[in-house]
Order: C-alpha cells, then structure tokens, then sequence
C-alpha cells in the first residue's frame, strides 16, 4: 500500500498538470479564439446591387453596370495558347506574362485578378473560349455607369479601398470599392448596402468541402439605398454649359429648403472618365492637372474675398447695431479716405460725387466710401474696435461665414472671417476700423467659398433664416430626416432689416449694374462684385483680370433660388456673372430661355477666357489673390 | 460456489468495465467526428474509418467473452508461453512484416492488418508478473534483476530495431512495477538524473555543464576529504575516478548519440519542445495545429461534429494519435478534462484492486497495466496538449486502431479475470 502511493501520486500530479495546461490553452488562449476567422473557414462574399442616384425630379443620375474580371489561380494554369488568349483579352505577350507573374508572386494557390474589368463586348469573345485555359476564369462586378455626364464633383466616383482602411476597418477586404469623392463618400453607408457573407468550412489543403456549420453565421445581401438628390440636373448641365470655357463656380439653392439645387465647378470631367479600364489613366490626367484643376470643386473650396456681395453684410449689421437707418446718409467724393496720409484712401466707382448716398442707393451703386463709413461705426460702436469686431463677427457667422458650413459634401472650406482676437494679434493691439477699413467691403483678410455665398444670399432672400444647405433629399423614395438640414437656422438680423436691403438689391437689377441681365417677368435680386487677384511673375506684383462675382436671387417675393456665382478673371460681375445668373434663374423658374434672351444665351456659350488663361499660365507662378 | 464460478461474469468489477465502455464509446464518437465525411454514411464497414472501428468494437465483445472464460490459472501457468509467442511475433516481422511508414510493424491480412507490438505489452506485463511472483525470486539479487530487465527490454528492442522507437518506450513503464516490487530508487534516482543532464547539455552546450558537474564533484570530494581526511581518498580514490569517468563518458557518449545516431527529425522535435526552434509549419506543425484546435474548443466546446478545424482535416493523424485535440474541439475544456479524469479514475481503481490482491501475480500485473495505460496517457494527451515531444503511440481506448484496442482490452480484461477471482484460493 505504502508504495503505490507514490503511483497515486504520480497519477494525480500529472491528471493536475495535464487539467493545468487544458486550462491554459482552452480557458486562457481560448478566449481570444475568433470561431469565424480562423483557417478552417473561408468567407465569401455576396456583393450586392449600390444604390442608385436619382435627381430631385427623379432622372436617373448614377446606375450600375456589369463588369467582368479575368481572373487566374496560377496554380491551375495549363499551358496554353498564349498568342490567341492575348488576342482575345487584347493585350501584349509581355504584357501576359508580366501579369501572370505578379498572381503568381502574390500566391500561386489564390485567385487574383488578372485583367481588370473587361469590356462587354470582349467578355462575350472570351465566354466561348474561356474552357480552353484552365485556371483562368471570370468574376462579374458591378461598376458604376453615369447617364448624364455632369455633376461628377457631386457625384464623385468609386474606387478600390486602400490598403490601410482595409485594414483598420472590419467592413471592407482589400480590393473592394468605396466612394472615394462626393456622395458616393459622403452616403458611402446608404449607397454600399451590405454585403452577405457565406462561411464556407475549408480543409487543410484549402479546399471548400461545404457550408460552415450549414450555414448558420451566413447573410443575404442587402441593396444599397437608392439616393435622391436635391440636385436638379437640367439645371445642372445648362449650368455646366454656360461655364465651358471659363474657370470658376456656381451654387444655387432652394432658400426655403436649403438644398442645392446646381453644384458647378468650371471646368469638370465627365464622370465616366474614372470607371473602368481606363479609369487610372485617367485620374492621372486629372489630377496631375494642377492648372486648370479639373478635380478641385470651386463651388465648395475656392475661397475668395467676396467683394460688393459682402456689403449688403455690413448694411444688416449696420441696421441691426442702429448705426444706420434707412435715411442715413454719407457723402462720397470719389472714395474714402480712412487715414491722414495720402494713400490712405479707397477710391469709388459709384459715381454719385458730394451729394448724400442713402442706403439702397449705396447697395445698388456700390458705393465704397458708404459702407467704410457703416462699417467703421459698427466697428468703433463702442470705442472698443476688438469687441465691435467680435460683435461683427458674431452676425457675420450667424450667416454660416467663416467656418465649415455642415453640408453633406466631402470637401469644403471655412473661408476666413476675422475677429478682434485676430486683429490683436496681428496689429498688436493698436488698431481700429480704419485699418481694416477694407472688411467694409468684403476685401481684406475675409474670405469666402461659393457656396457660403449662396447660402448668405438664401438667408437674405428668406429675410433672416437659412436651412443648412445639402444635396442629399430623399433615401429609398424617404424624405430625409436629418434635422440639421430641416430646421431652420435663425440669423442674428431682425426680418425688418431685411427689407431695404433686398429692395437694393431689386435694384440692382433694375438699374444697377445688373440692368442688362433683367429677365422680363422675373424680379431678380442681386448684386455683383469683382475680387481684384495679383500673381507674381518674375518678382513683381501684376494685377490679374478681376474674378468676377454675383450673388443673386429670384423671384423677389417667395424666392425659388437663390445662386453664388464667380467666373476666374471674369473681370467686371456685370459682364459675365450677371449674362449667366440671369440665364440661369430663367431657365429654372420658366423651363427654357425666350427668345428675346437667346443672343444672351449665345453669347455665354460662345465665351471663352482661354486667352486670358493661356497667358496666365506661361508663367504658372504664385498666382495670388490679393487686396487693395 | 460453484455456480458462481461456473459464471463467467461473476465477481468481476463493474466500475472498470463500465469505464472501459465510456471510455471506447467517446472515442469512437470522436473518431466519427474526425473521420466523417459529408458524402456517405455507412456505420458497419470497412470503407471508413468509423465504420471501421466500430467493427473493431464489436469484435471486442467476444475477444472479452474469451477472456473471461478462463481461469484465472490459466494466465498465470501459460504466461511464459503467451511471451515466448509475443517474441516470436515480433521476430517474425522481419520477415512477414509490411513496411508502412519506413516501419516493419504490420502483419498484413487483407483488409485487416495486425501490430504485435501492441499485443505483447500485456503478455510482457503477464510474465513480468510471472517472474516477480515466484516465491524464490529476491529482488536483492543483481541476477534476478538482469532477469526482469532482460523479459522486459527484449520486446522493446525488437520493437526498436522495427524501427519504432515510439512503441518501445512504453516499456519504461514497467519500472513502475519493478519499484514497486522491490526494486530501489535507486535506478530510477540515477535515471532521472541522466536525462536531466541529457537535456540540459543539449539546452546549455555538453561543454558547459560538463564543466559545471566536474566543479561540482570536485567541490564534494574536497568536502569528503576535509571531514574523512586522508583515509576516504586512500578508500575510494577507485570510485573517485570512476565518477569523474562516467561524467565525461556520459555526456560525451549521449552527445555522439544525439547528433549521430539520432535522425535530424528526431533532433528537430526535441529542439522544438525545448523551446531552442519555432516551427510552425513542417515539423512543429502537427503540434501547433493541435493546440490551435483544443485552443478552439473553448470551455464548452463547439459541440459533437461541429468541430471546424478538425472537419477541415488541420490536424494529421487526428483519428489516430491525435485524437484528443478532437475531443478539445468539440467537447471543450469540460470534455478534455473529463477524459482525463476518466483515465486517472480507470488508474486508480486498478491500482486499488491490485493492492488488494492477495495473490502476488495479480497484484503484480495489475501494477503493469495501471503502469502501461498510465504511460500511454501521459506521452500521449502530453504530446497533443504540447507538453511533450511528438512520439506517435495510440491513446488508449481512444485512438482508431484495431491492434491498439484489442491490446489495450486483452490487457484490461486479463485484470480484470484475475481481480474477479483474488478471492478465491487457487
């Protein structure tokens, strides 16, 4: 008995150190075991349909297509009949091997894709001969089709996912298409849908031998959401239209919704240009241009000093601080002279010399030396310049100015509104309206983007308020819900004001410097302004073609839209913008152009400021905008 | 009386009978789990291997009915001849043999074939058992000694010269039986010690720790000098020397054996265990894959059949030898310990009804049976939970195997024969 305890023992210890160790690797490491991701399970995907994208009047904008893959598993590959197999995918021998080489490098016993989305055309040639080259075979993908070619700043465009989302993210696999740009990125969530996934149990030679745990973990695929947008796409294209041969950017939108009606960025590309095959060798020909930038959205990122537009601003808080009334006058004598030295004055073109300006002359005129003298009371309210500025720049960005305005688009700018903190630090201290004299006129250190333009330019027309602008109206036939882009968003101007200051602007196009661009039938407001713009060629400072600017907005009672527009060295906004915004507005509030505006519509179309650009880019330095 | 004698059941004791079933029942389920394929379900055939071994179970039934027909007697007085047999089988394979695997291990009949080795483990533990018991046999005598060892290593090399050195080493178990009956610790002490210094020759480099051992033996002789003075060098300069001669020859000699005698895959598993090689894909493989798949199992398991790595056929040998990284699979921690359990409560029962003997030889092989079935657990679950090298020898009861199962029950069942009779004065 004695010595069988030491068998007894023995036994114990090891049943102990044995039970230890299960313990470890089941309890322990088993608890960081993945039951799907492991080698025995192989995961294949069931892709489904993206949605589509319709315009607000429900034209379709964005559909799929089919595609077709060639892909190779090298390890399966017989010898084959190169000549004719690289007849049939049209592509060089050496081109067959290079391509070969690389599946094969990656992993002999994986598929990988051999040749990229072939055309529909070839993949029928192919079909009937695909039985002869064992280990090549086909996968159908769904890729993009655009029926109307426009809007592709908007639209954006699918690509592959790169390398480290796939990573991080638990959605995507290498290889897979994202939205890379415009809704596609921004509804990347709707538009994708979700995939279904089948678990597939594989054996130690990576063999599929059926379904994983008969399909319990498996998903159907769900379709991607059907998009509409806010975007009416005649609109759109005869926006487009009128921009061809200019550079620059119009955004027009629906100030009693908010939504974007035209985003146009001058000059685009066709969206179809970056789906299939030749898709990389186009987006190196677009985005290495970096001159005519036909990829950088200006609706949305080009931000400017807004010029003229800007006053009416400075006239609403002028208004609303009770600096000014209606029957204020200022006197102009060619300019406005903000210091005692002799260039301290910032001349005029309002040509209305010593007698007194009122407020809606002053807008309609332009007057300069009128809103200096608004806006150094505003500033100087209180004695105290940096908090007049910082109560400026309250009301300027209860407008959305100077900062992101929270559209539902992938690419903004904040622009620049500058505050007294700004100015402290910049002056250090000693400075009052006078020195930044220049914010009176929406020059200077302000900043603005296309689209904040136009969003200011709704506020006005809706005396007040502004719905956050946005492109996106329905998912799946579903009006939106957002409440960002359903409540509206109160300015800091009392409604009152709003009244002389968009009978001006009534004016402007009545006789203002719009007066040309009058549309029978339709009380436009607007306004327009030119941003004066420098390069520097050689070390010296030469002033460029102005941009030409124009905010506007039609009907006067009940606006229907309410648009920004600005045309890159498009020199006076009366010249350009004007012709365009006019065009613009009647074609959407009548549904085509009389004919008594055709010349102006020919007009339009047929201008072109290539020369202008040609020259500008013999010397493609430093091009910068600049202030007085 | 007599009746009950007449009755082949009677006496016999039904906790090891009814550990045996759970014990091939599990195991036959989980060999059903390695070896199912999707295909076709066939349940008493001979072309899966489930269906297999469910035969094989089967014919267990009248193999043990055998068994217990007779005597208790009869085992004792035919012991020798059931050995003489074994090795005969054994010499046989040289010539009759089938190599499978580089081994001569098989006897081939047709759609059965037969491993002897796996027979005479119990037949060697019969005459072990035989010898011990004699009443003139005296443990002190170095003779008597050789004796054992001689019935013992015989089989183990013959089984070694197969070659398959996995099987052989299982008959270290006997030294089991032999401490118990007598034999010092001696041997066992100095064994112990030897391996030790084996492998950490190997982890450390033979130069270093001959070095470190020649400093020690040194430093106790200047002990034993300075307590005994001159008289213990003038007495034992002889074992002096002889100590300072083992050390260098052992570890000069396992060294040669390791890097010449032994095969570089040998080497390799051994390296890897010790930590000094990762390896998870050639050699390291089997065991990485394994523990991978007890890892899987989790707590619970992932239930009967539903074991995806062992579906996907990850693990080699799986209906075999590694047939317990199937239960860690599908049966979890819960299952995986059970099983150990099992195994240590089938250990102790025997160990207990042998101590319980009154009759020397019954003790004395149910002594090797507990020692045989507890070798074969301990290098067998140690290697698929990674403890131990990969040395391929069958899990009792458990693994798929014909030969195996009818050895482990012949085995099983001869204790159990005699345990039914301890009482009776024969």
């Amino acid at each position: 008995m004695q010595r069988s305890f030491l068998l007894y023992i023995l036994i114990t210890l090891i049943g102990v150190i044995f039970i230890g160790r299960l313990f470890q690797l089941q309890i322990i490491r088993g608890a960081n075991y993945d039951p799907i991701h492991n080698s025995a399970v192989k995961i294949e995907y069931d892709y489904p349909e993206r949605g589509y994208v319709y315009d607000r009047n429900g034209k379709l904008l964005v559909a799929n297509e089919l595609s077709y893959d060639v892909m190779v598993q090298p390890n399966q590959v017989k010898p084959l009949d190169t000549l004719e197999f690289c007849k049939l995918l049209k592509i060089s021998k050496k081109d067959f091997f290079k391509r070969f080489q690389k599946a094969k490098n990656y992993a002999p016993y994986l598929p990988s894709v051999f040749l990229k989305q072939l055309a529909k055309e070839d993949f029928a040639f192919l079909q009937e001969k695909l039985h002869k080259y064992q280990g090549f075979f086909i996968q159908k993908r769904i890729i993009r089709e655009y029926p109307i070619n426009a809007a592709a700043n908007v639209l954006g465009y699918i690509g592959e996912v790169n390398e480290a989302l796939a990573k991080k993210s638990d959605y995507y696999q290498p290889g897979e298409l994202i939205g890379k740009d415009g809704i596609e990125r921004q509804y990347e969530n709707y538009l994708r849908g979700k995939k279904g996934k089948k678990y597939l149990q594989r054996n130690n030679l990576n063999k599929v031998t059926g379904s994983y745990l008969d399909g319990k973990y498996d998903t159907l695929p769900e379709n991607g959401k059907d998009l509409t947008l806010t975007l009416d796409i005649d609109l759109q294209v005869y926006a487009q239209k009128l921009m061809s041969g200019k550079r620059g950017g119009i955004v027009a939108i629906e100030p009693s919704t908010g939504e974007i009606l035209a985003l146009v960025t001058a000059p685009t590309y066709n969206p179809n240009m970056l789906v299939g095959r030749k898709r990389s060798k186009n987006s190196v020909i677009l985005f290495n241009d970096t001159i005519s930038k036909p990829s950088y959205d200006r609706g949305l990122l080009a931000a400017y000093p807004p010029g003229s537009p800007f006053k009416m601003m400075n006239a609403l808080i002028g208004l609303q601080e009770n600096v000014i009334d209606e029957q204020t006058w200022f006197k102009c004598y060619h300019g406005y002279k903000y210091g005692s030295k002799s260039t301290d004055f910032m001349g005029c073109h309002c040509g209305i010399v010593g007698r007194p300006i009122k407020l809606k002359t002053a807008i309609a005129k332009s007057c300069n030396s009128y809103f200096s003298n608004t806006y150094k009371r505003i500033v100087e309210k209180n004695n105290k310049p940096s908090e007049g500025l910082d109560n400026w720049h309250k009301h300027v960005s209860s407008f959305g100015l100077g900062n992101y305005l929270g559209y539902d688009l992938p690419a903004g700018s904040p622009g620049l509104i500058p505050n007294g903190k700004y100015y402290d630090n910049r002056y250090k201290y000693s400075w009052n309206g006078s020195t930044t004299i220049s914010n009176a006129i929406g020059q200077g250190e302000i900043l603005t983007t296309p689209i904040q333009l136009a969003n200011f330019t709704a506020a006005i027309a809706n005396r007040g308020y502004f719905y956050t602008p946005h492109i996106l109206k329905k998912v799946n036939k579903k009006p939106i819900k957002n409440s960002n882009f359903t409540i509206a968003k109160q300015t800091t101007i009392n409604k009152k004001h709003f009244t002389p200051v968009v009978e001006a602007m009534h004016e402007v196009f009545k006789t203002g410097t719009g007066k040309w661009s009058q549309v029978k039938g339709i009380e436009i407001c607007g306004k327009t302004g030119t941003a004066e713009n420098f390069a520097r060629i050689d070390g010296q400072k030469i002033q460029l073609p102005d941009h030409s600017i124009l905010v506007a907005f039609a009907p006067k009672e009940n606006p229907k839209i309410a648009l920004a527009i600005f045309v890159e060295n498009g020199g006076y906004g009366s010249t350009i913008a004007a012709p365009i915004t006019s065009l613009l507005i009647e074609k959407y509030l009548h549904g085509e152009i009389s004919k008594a505006n055709k010349y102006r519509e020919q007009n339009m179309l047929n201008l072109s400021l290539h020369n202008i650009y040609d020259k500008l880019n013999q010397k493609p330095q430093e091009i910068a905008s600049g202030t007085k | 009386m007599r009746q009950e004698r007449n009755n082949i059941f009677a006496g016999i004791d039904w906790i090891l009978v009814i550990l045996f079933i759970i014990l091939v029942g599990f195991g036959w389920m989980n060999i059903y789990a390695a070896s199912k394929a999707d295909e076709d379900f066939q349940l008493l055939s001979f072309s899966t291997k489930y269906g297999k071994q469910l035969i094989f179970i089967c014919l267990t039934i009248p193999l043990i009915i055998i068994i217990l027909f007779f005597n208790s007697k009869f085992y004792e007085q035919f012991s020798s001849i059931f050995y003489i047999i074994s090795l005969i089988s054994l010499i046989g394979l040289f010539v009759f043999g089938k190599e499978i695997n580089g081994a001569k291990s098989w006897y081939n009949f047709g759609v059965l074939g037969l491993q002897p080795s796996e027979f005479v483990k119990a037949f060697t533990a019969l005459a072990v058992a035989k010898l011990l018991s004699d009443r003139q046999y005296n443990f002190k005598l170095i003779k008597n000694q050789i004796k054992a060892f001689i019935i013992i290593f015989t089989p183990a090399i013959l089984i070694t010269l197969q070659p398959d050195a996995g099987s052989a080493l299982i008959y270290l178990a006997f030294f089991f039986v032999l401490n118990r009956e007598g034999l010092t610790l001696n041997y066992t002490i100095i064994g112990a010690l030897a391996i030790l210094i084996f492998i950490l020759s190997i982890f450390f480099g033979s130069a270093w720790v001959l070095s470190i051992l020649i400093a020690l033996i040194t430093v106790g002789v200047f002990y034993a000098i300075y307590k005994g003075g001159k008289r213990f060098i003038r007495f034992n300069w002889h074992k002096v020397i002889g100590i300072y001669l083992l050390v260098i020859l052992f570890i000069f000699g396992t060294n040669f054996a390791y890097n010449n005698i032994f095969k570089q895959h040998h080497r390799d598993r051994f390296e890897i265990l010790l930590g000094l090689k990762t390896d998870t894909k050639n050699i390291g493989y089997n065991s990485h894959q394994s523990e991978l798949t007890i890892s899987s199992g989790g707590f619970s398991g992932k239930g009967f059949l539903q074991g995806d790595i062992t579906k996907g056929d990850f693990v080699p040998e799986q209906h075999t030898d590694y047939i317990f990284s199937t239960v860690g699979e599908e049966w979890g921690f819960l299952g995986s310990s059970t099983v150990i359990i099992l195994f240590m409560l089938m250990l102790f029962r025997i160990i207990y009804l042998a101590d319980t003997h009154t009759n020397k030889f019954g003790r004395i092989y149910g002594y090797g049976v507990a020692s045989i079935l507890f070798f074969h657990v301990i290098v067998n679950i140690g290697m698929v939970i990674g403890l131990l090298p990969t040395v391929g020898i069958p899990l009792p009861f458990f693994s798929y195997g014909g030969s195996s199962l009818w050895g482990f029950t012949i085995l099983l069942f001869i204790f159990i024969r005699l345990d039914a009779h301890k009482n009776y004065d024969w």
